[in-house]
């Protein structure tokens, strides 16, 4: 009943020590398709579905690089995604250009954040409505992060995010301890799997991308007909795993 | 050479800046204005004082020569500093996609700084458009990042080569504020007046239209090897070693061919 008196704007506070525009914005990122990344010693991975507004247009890319070394998945509002993407590019070829060498990861995403959280403090603004997934590989090895447009990141093994994620999550859950010394084409075979939960419609080819970085890869987006063989993988997985987080989905 | 990573750069300290008479090849203003700037001051000993100036000349030479599906591009690493070598292995080459590469004669440090830009803005390129910036695309890029700077320019004396669209090779020659234009070849830096006559010879065959024949890429790296021995030989600011790259639809191609030191 608190919520609608003090949701009209970012810069006011719940009674309960909350600040909804910014926890609706988290839930405009609940609301896109779903992503998922995870690494080992060596890689990250990143998995997006991509969905389709109807039978005649193409499917939304969510997959960008950023730099040799990094990229993104977002979720949510698809435009404030792209913005975002803009900024990271521009930050890395800045900082490659002073300073002679790639931005580390952590460092460009604390950045984001900061960014973000302007926008949870300024009147007259919002918050931006996406959330991304961010692989990257620098000296101190791979890594992911999720940011959040409320300017908070986290680091983590494996993440997913989107709609109808913790289906994804729970598969990641199960597998994540071997994650560690896995093989690259086990990697990205693992992140199509987690997705298989999240998509409305089976996954295919088409509309899903994946993306991998590692210390002697530079990012690669994979899409079409080169995802083709991950794919043959992936779907033909084991079934069970999938009905059975689907039920956990939907007692959650 | 063992122990010298490639394009160190082991000079001599800029300030103060060497004392004494202008250095060659330095712009000296005229006497009618140095007299008149410093008015309590001796004819002779006008010469000996100038005013700061923002620019100097590192020397070497620079040439590029179109063939058909082929450039192949040459610089000199010789980093001069007035009659001083402040290093003899400072490339003026750099590669700016897969099918396109840029090699500036003049100032290095104008030199080093304008190769990043245009490298930044290749990466912009390719981030905004989803592909690599074509060789044409480029040489338009530098023109108007020279002609950006148009009251303030960069010492550099460029040349661009590259493959275009169709595969053919292409090389373009600019002034320091981006005049350029496509030619079979052009040689620019300290050695130019030296070699271009050479070349109207033995790729245009100018005095010698009974013999024109088209030329291949091989025949053009001996060419360009012999062209460079031969700026080296009167030109105290060529030598060391030339980097001669070959570009082709298989790719960059890089060469090291010594100089003389001397």
């Amino acid at each position: 009943m608190f919520r609608n008196d003090y949701d009209t704007d970012v810069t006011t506070f719940s009674p309960a020590g909350r600040i909804h525009q910014v926890e609706y914005a988290i839930a405009a990122v609940k609301q896109g398709s779903a992503c998922a990344a995870l690494k080992s010693d060596d890689y990250a991975v990143l998995a997006c579905v991509m969905r389709k507004e109807s039978d005649l247009g193409s499917h939304q890319e969510k997959l960008f690089k950023v730099d040799e070394h990094m990229g993104i998945g977002i979720s949510g509002l698809i435009a404030d995604g792209r913005v975002l993407c803009k900024y990271l590019r521009t930050e890395c070829l800045n900082h490659k250009f002073v300073f002679e060498t790639p931005m580390q990861v952590g460092r460009l995403v604390r950045k984001l954040s900061d960014k973000s959280q302007v926008f949870t403090q300024t009147s007259e603004k919002r918050p931006y409505g996406v959330g991304l997934l961010v692989i990257g590989c620098d000296k101190t090895g791979p890594h992911v992060y999720e940011t959040l447009p409320s300017g908070d990141y986290y680091e983590y093994i494996a993440q997913a995010m989107g709609k109808r994620s913790q289906s994804s999550r729970t598969n990641l859950e199960k597998y994540y301890k071997e994650f560690k010394d896995m093989e690259l084409g086990d990697l990205v075979k693992h992140a199509l799997q987690s997705l298989r939960g999240a998509s409305e419609e089976k996954l295919t080819k088409t509309n899903c991308a994946v993306a991998f970085v590692g210390k002697d890869r530079p990012f690669t987006i994979l899409t079409g007909d080169n995802l083709g063989p991950y794919m043959e993988l992936a779907v033909g997985g084991d079934d069970n795993n999938m009905d059975e987080s689907k039920k956990e989905e939907e007692a959650t | 050479a063992n122990g010298v990573p490639t394009n160190s750069f082991c000079g001599l300290f800029l300030f103060p800046p060497p004392f004494g008479r202008y250095p060659p090849h330095t712009h000296r203003p005229p006497m009618s204005v140095l007299l008149k700037a410093n008015p309590n001051v001796s004819k002779d000993s006008v010469l000996e004082r100038r005013q700061w100036s923002p620019y100097l000349d590192n020397g070497g030479t620079v040439l590029g020569v179109a063939g058909s599906d082929f450039v192949v591009l040459g610089g000199d690493t010789r980093m001069s500093y007035g009659y001083s070598i402040a290093s003899r292995n400072v490339t003026k080459i750099a590669e700016l996609t897969d099918k396109c590469i840029l090699a500036s004669a003049g100032m290095q440090a104008e030199r080093h700084t304008l190769h990043k830009v245009l490298k930044a803005k290749a990466t912009m390129f390719e981030n905004t458009h989803r592909k690599k910036m074509s060789a044409p695309s480029m040489a338009q890029c530098l023109s108007n990042t020279l002609y950006y700077k148009r009251f303030f320019p960069y010492y550099t004396f460029n040349v661009l080569a590259g493959l275009d669209e169709k595969g053919a090779g292409k090389v373009w020659g600019y002034d320091a504020i981006g005049s350029f234009e496509s030619v079979p070849y052009v040689v620019t830096g300290s050695g130019s007046a030296l070699a271009t006559s050479i070349l109207d010879n033995q790729v245009m065959f100018k005095t010698q239209p009974q013999n024109k024949r088209e030329l291949k890429c091989s025949e053009v790296v001996e060419l360009v090897k012999d062209v460079f021995t031969c700026i080296s030989e009167r030109d105290i600011y060529t030598g060391d070693s030339a980097e001669i790259y070959i570009i082709t639809k298989d790719g960059i191609k890089k060469e090291v061919f010594p100089l003389k030191k001397d």
